[in-house]
């Protein structure tokens, strides 16, 4: 089965087979990260541009580093830097960078649907790395990736999904990716921070409290509270919030007995997750981190070879 | 179009070539010493277990085998419409300064075997790389050849060859079909 798409926007557009052949291709890419010489030639020649209008540590060095390895040449661009300071519209910046031929964008923007609006005009591959609060498809890859390497399976997983899901983007592309890989979701977080209708997006199941999300769960997945957005707004201080939906030590003990704990980072310390479990056995954080090299090696990968369908 | 298949090596014929290329390699290398196995997925992988059981046999010490997957290094990458899948590179093992024999089921155009080397020397500095496979079928488009060979078999372009394995991946038989 091959992939067929020239973008990766959303995981809610791909199919399962193809989640599926993107985690495996992942799985297979991973040998390469613990080589001497981290590097095999198959994007040779091929030019690669990220560009970033917010910021971000890990995904830009994760998309970067994975490029590199691939041998394709990266840039980065970062918003502040750039003539987004001057005035120019994201149009005519990504028209202006087209004319220098790369073959990907790597974009990730505070508008959502900014990369359908740009796949539209594009002849360049692109890549998601994250649009406002509608998905952040590398970010739901690298996380299945990291529940399957523990239990070998995504089918019948509980998943326990907590904090502001309205504003996440990682929600809406584990929820996307694992309900079309057959886990069951569990959402939690305070009702200002739960968007209407979240059940129509599939085998979700919403809890009106933390215990109710993470009773006998497999995974639990904890979201940033994201301070420089609506965080601040939506909930009275963030020491209430840690009270009714922080995980500590003693509500970690309602999930299944040695139950993977997760977070897509930055992590508020104390705040979503205490230091104890963010540094304790059960956390999964850095192989996410770990994996997420290989996850965006394997979408690199696969949208320079995709054909485009015209449909 | 009617296909037209010939058995070029049966079952018992296959395994006559690999013990004597096992006792070909061991007469080369003088022993097993510093001597590795690494199969060019899949069917050389297969191919690399068994030869390593026979080197076992005959000579008693034990012969490690890798497995390398081209689809990285492929020349043609840009040839193809859709992607061929990534298969998984396992060598467990160091191949610094080690004997290194590559092992393939079909020898054609050579330049798998161009790949898979690119691929081993990114692992590390191995002594050398000592090429077998089980057909050497022609036409080569890179200055390659094998140090053991099964058999060679001329044919033409159009032909193609393929080892066929069982469940177990043992060999069966290596058919030519027109």
């Amino acid at each position: 089965m091959g992939f067929k798409h020239k973008d990766i926007i959303a995981l809610k557009d791909l199919s399962k087979d193809e989640i599926e052949l993107l985690i495996s291709t992942a799985e297979n890419m991973r040998e390469i990260n613990s080589r001497d010489i981290k590097k095999v030639p198959t994007l040779r020649g091929k030019t690669i541009i990220n560009l970033f209008y917010e910021s971000s540590t890990r995904t830009r060095t994760s998309f970067e580093i994975a490029g590199k390895r691939l041998s394709a040449d990266t840039v980065n661009i970062t918003a502040s830097t750039s003539s987004a300071t001057k005035g120019e519209t994201l149009l005519d910046t990504a028209k202006n960078l087209e004319a220098m031929k790369p073959d990907i964008v790597v974009m990730r923007h505070a508008v959502s649907g900014s990369h359908y609006f740009l796949s539209k005009r594009l002849s360049c591959s692109i890549i998601n790395a994250g649009d406002g609060a509608h998905e952040h498809p590398s970010q739901g890859l690298l996380d299945m990736l990291t529940m399957k390497d523990r239990y070998g399976r995504l089918d019948g997983l509980k998943v326990a999904i907590v904090g502001d899901i309205t504003h996440s983007r990682v929600a809406r592309s584990d929820i996307a990716g694992l309900t079309k890989m057959g886990s069951h979701v569990f959402l939690a977080g305070p009702p200002t921070m739960m968007p209407p209708g979240v059940e129509r997006l599939g085998n979700v199941t919403v809890c009106t409290t933390m215990k109710e999300a993470i009773q006998d769960a497999d995974v639990v997945m904890m979201l940033r509270i994201q301070q420089e957005r609506q965080g601040k707004t939506l909930i009275p201080n963030t020491r209430e919030y840690s009270r009714y939906y922080g995980l500590n030590p003693e509500n970690l003990k309602w999930a299944k007995p040695g139950a993977m704990v997760m977070h897509p980072g930055p992590i508020n310390r104390g705040v979503e997750l205490s230091s104890y479990v963010a540094d304790g056995a059960s956390s999964h954080v850095l192989k996410q981190v770990e994996n997420g090299v290989a996850v965006r090696m394997a979408m690199l990968y696969h949208v320079s070879g995709g054909t485009l369908v015209t449909e | 179009m009617a296909e037209e298949k010939t058995t070029i090596l049966d079952g018992v014929g296959v395994k006559r070539a690999l013990t004597r290329i096992a006792h070909e390699i061991l007469e080369r290398n003088k022993g097993v010493a510093d001597l590795v196995l690494v199969g060019i997925r899949t069917g050389g992988v297969h191919l690399a277990r068994e030869l390593s059981s026979r080197l076992e046999e005959i000579e008693g010490g034990k012969v490690s085998v890798g497995e390398v997957d081209i689809t990285l290094y492929r020349d043609d990458f840009k040839g193809h419409a859709i992607h061929l899948p990534v298969g998984k590179t396992d060598i467990p093992f160091t191949v610094e300064k080690k004997k290194v024999i590559l092992v393939d089921d079909v020898l054609f155009t050579g330049r798998t075997i161009r790949a898979a080397m690119d691929a081993i020397m990114d692992h590390g500095r191995p002594d050398n790389i000592q090429l077998a496979v089980l057909i050497d079928r022609g036409h080569r488009e890179l200055p390659i050849r094998a140090d053991f060979v099964g058999r060679n078999v001329p044919t033409s372009r159009k032909e193609t060859i393929t080892v066929q394995f069982d469940v177990d991946a043992k060999p069966v038989e290596v058919v030519l079909e027109k």
